[in-house]
């Protein structure tokens, strides 16, 4: 059994190295192009809401403290606790959830949307010549936009991923079918859960406090 | 005829275990939902195998339609321009996403990893079926993107053609993702086997070499695969919804798809090559009789070739827009690859002197590998070296490297994978006569189609051109002739093989006198591959003290 829960432990440190080569592939993009377009990427993170950035930041920190106290929990038989932090990181995901839906319709609303879909803020200054001769603000605005897309998006659907995980492990745990004997999933799932916190803790400062 | 052995493993010296892995249970169902590796490891063969055999016929029309400068057959011009870049593509995309990446891990692999370490099972064995499933599915992706009007990307897809080009790009690029995510789970799987299902007494030093090969392969499927997932992602999103990342015509910059491109596919060209090595490691002392020279120096060649293949991406874009400080440095790093590649086959080299050598079909192909990857691997060199390149680059040049690599070695090694084991697996001894003579055949066919295309590629013949000049004629032509004689020898090992099922010989438990693990086995294994958990007596290719009369 303990043999057991090491080899799925081993698959799980896998499959998160995959995960952090999946976002390490958008970062040396993202990084790429913000030295190609330096002054476009900072006025453009100017468009992001710092304090919904920062408030999602502790509530993420918070449901990663949860989520290590429902571990403790399982581990030393108090499946009733577990649950009860189990809810506990699954509101946090959803309070997560919802602070992005606020973000993103903010940002729907103003027309800061990748690539093609971008309409020029009033407060670009950088501008190009575009094929037709006209002035035309620099592309690197819609590309800061295509980056904030993927990066968050991808990141919104793991913890989309996260609350399906969290709320199969704490039906599980309801049941009792966690002990100090065998808690291997409420562990892997605890797992990816601080990658999704760890990969935001990277993203945040990345897009929101950039200078 | 003297040969030596492990004793208690000649021809006939047990009673066969009546009930084996084929037939425990029956029917479809029982395989379909099977989690045992071995079935797995035979279902990805039949899949692979009918993979090489459409890309394979893509590859014969591209052969064709270039058998002459006016595409004519008969006196009829048959192919377009167009048809024709769909034939290349579709070519290079089974070849490389369904074909080469899984073939030797997922199938042989599969089979033989888990017995060479004493294991029951690989770790994982549902997500060993997952990953099989995953390829079929991206299998039928890709054949559907072939059946709604092709691709003319190529396999690399490079931007802004393929965000701009009609066709089923968008379907092709999801099933290379889907096949991505097969191999990403293929590569997990391994590396928590080989970790922790080692038997009892089993160091890493005891591992065999195709281990220690597998084990360097699958780092790079779960290290690389994850950054072709997202970039293919990205591509599918600028094609259908113009995001900016790539196409310059929104920001985008196409030179970071060919980064982002390459660092996958430079590391998946390892992902093809370093399970064909790991095969080798185990003809040539299997065949030679003797322990293999320089273990270490070889398993540490596999992890370092590794780690190598992450750090030279930058040589596919020497002539891309690179800066002159990268191409030097990605030059420089592109020649330490020699090296790893050099000990390992000066170690194989050193293996067969003075060895026992046989000429079992098995080692034919091992011996033809040698050769093919000696030029397969030297003409590389070509590449490394800045000034050469830029010559050099896309031309012909590079179709012949990479065939020599790619087919010459890695395919040639699986099918020497496929006789070596194939008593293993099937229980079925095949023609020696026959197997000898399509490798023969394979060998000749194989050095006419590619060989001939390293000298129209020096004379400046450039690659996926439609038309050429007239001067080329002859050796395009030749290179055809090569194709089809290849084929021929393709067809008649597979005849073999097949034929064999029905009246091979029984084979032994341990026909060629091997010296790992799963020879212990009886043939075709059990069901939980051994009737008694082995444990590990000796080191790996240990000949010293076996000598058993060979019936």
């Amino acid at each position: 059994m303990e043999q057991q829960a090491d080899t799925t432990k081993i698959g799980m440190w896998l499959f998160l190295v995959t995960e952090v080569l999946t976002f390490g592939g958008l970062f040396a993009g993202f990084g790429l192009m913000q030295s190609r377009y330096p002054q476009e990427f900072i006025e453009a993170h100017e468009h992001l809401q710092r304090p919904l950035g920062a408030l999602n930041t502790v509530v993420l920190l918070v449901s990663s403290f949860t989520m290590v106290m429902a571990v403790l929990a399982a581990r030393t038989n108090q499946s009733k606790k577990t649950v009860r932090y189990l809810i506990m990181t699954i509101a946090c995901a959803f309070i997560f959830l919802g602070v992005k839906y606020f973000e993103y319709s903010h940002k729907f609303e103003e027309g800061l949307l990748p690539g093609s879909f971008y309409h020029t803020q009033a407060t670009d200054t950088v501008k190009i010549i575009n094929a037709a001769g006209q002035v035309v603000p620099s592309h690197g605005y819609a590309t800061f936009f295509s980056f904030y897309f993927m990066m968050t998006g991808l990141h919104g659907i793991h913890i989309l991923a996260g609350i399906g995980l969290l709320t199969w492990i704490a039906i599980r745990a309801n049941r009792g079918e966690f002990s100090s004997a065998y808690y291997t999933p409420v562990d892997l799932v605890g797992l990816f859960w601080h990658l999704v916190d760890l990969i935001w803790i990277y993203l945040f400062p990345l897009y929101y406090l950039i200078s | 005829m003297e040969h030596t052995l492990t004793p208690g493993a000649v021809l006939g010296d047990r009673p066969r275990p009546e009930k084996n892995y084929l037939n425990e249970t029956t029917g479809i169902w029982s395989w379909m939902t099977t989690i045992d590796h071995k079935r797995i490891g035979i279902m990805y063969l039949c899949g692979v195998s009918t993979a090489f055999l459409i890309g394979g016929v893509f590859a014969l029309l591209v052969r064709l339609a270039l058998l002459n400068p006016q595409h004519t057959l008969f006196g009829r011009v048959w192919v377009t321009a167009e048809t024709y870049n769909r034939f290349f593509t579709l070519h290079g995309v089974v070849m490389v996403f369904l074909f080469i990446i899984p073939s030797i891990p997922a199938s042989l692999a599969n089979f033989v990893l888990p017995m060479m370490l004493g294991a029951k099972d690989v770790a994982f064995p549902r997500l060993n079926l997952a990953s099989f499933y995953l390829w079929v599915g991206g299998a039928i992706f890709g054949i559907t993107a072939m059946v709604l009007g092709g691709v003319d990307t190529g396999w690399t897809f490079y931007t802004p053609y393929s965000t701009t080009t009609d066709g089923s790009v968008g379907l092709m690029v999801m099933a290379a993702f889907i096949l991505g995510f097969s191999s990403i789970f293929t590569g997990l799987n391994f590396i928590a086997t080989v970790h922790k299902l080692r038997a009892p007494g089993m160091g890493w030093f005891d591992m065999p070499l195709f281990v220690w090969g597998i084990y360097a392969t699958a780092l790079i499927q779960i290290l690389a695969t994850p950054v072709l997932a997202i970039t293919l992602v990205l591509l599918l999103l600028e094609r259908t919804y113009k995001i900016g990342i790539f196409d310059p015509a929104y920001g985008g910059d196409p030179v970071l798809f060919q980064h982002f491109f390459w660092f996958y596919s430079h590391p998946a060209v390892y992902i093809m090559i370093v399970p064909g090595m790991a095969i080798i490691s185990e003809l040539i002392p299997t065949f030679s009789r003797k322990t293999i020279f320089g273990y270490r120096a070889i398993a540490y060649s596999s992890v370092s070739l590794a780690l190598l293949s992450f750090i030279v991406w930058g040589h596919h874009m020497f002539v891309a827009g690179e800066s002159d400080l990268a191409n030097v440095v990605f030059s420089a790093l592109t020649f330490l690859v020699a090296i790893p590649s050099g000990v390992k086959v000066f170690n194989w080299l050193s293996t067969m002197y003075k060895g026992n050598i046989s000429f079992e079909t098995p080692m034919l192909y091992a011996l033809s590998f040698l050769f093919l990857f000696a030029i397969g691997g030297l003409t590389g060199i070509f590449f490394s070296t800045l000034a050469v390149d830029i010559h050099l680059t896309d031309t012909y040049f590079v179709v012949a490297h990479f065939h020599y690599v790619m087919m010459g070695s890695t395919v040639i090694a699986f099918f020497g994978g496929i006789h070596y084991w194939w008593p293993k697996m099937t229980g079925r001894m095949y023609s020696e006569k026959w197997g000898a003579i399509a490798c023969a055949l394979i060998f000749v066919g194989f050095n006419m189609t590619f060989g001939s295309q390293f000298i129209m590629g020096g004379q400046g013949m450039p690659r996926r051109y439609f038309n050429y000049l007239d001067k080329f004629q002859p050796i395009h032509a030749f290179s055809t002739y090569g194709s089809w004689v290849l084929a021929v020898g393709l067809f008649m090992m597979a005849i073999n093989l097949l034929v064999s099922l029905k009246t091979g010989k029984r084979a032994p438990d341990n026909p060629w006198g091997g010296t790992t693990m799963e020879w212990e086995s009886s043939s075709p294994p059990v069901f939980h591959n051994f009737e008694h958990q082995p444990v590990l007596e000796h080191e790996p290719y240990d000949y010293r003290h076996r000598t058993v009369t060979h019936v």
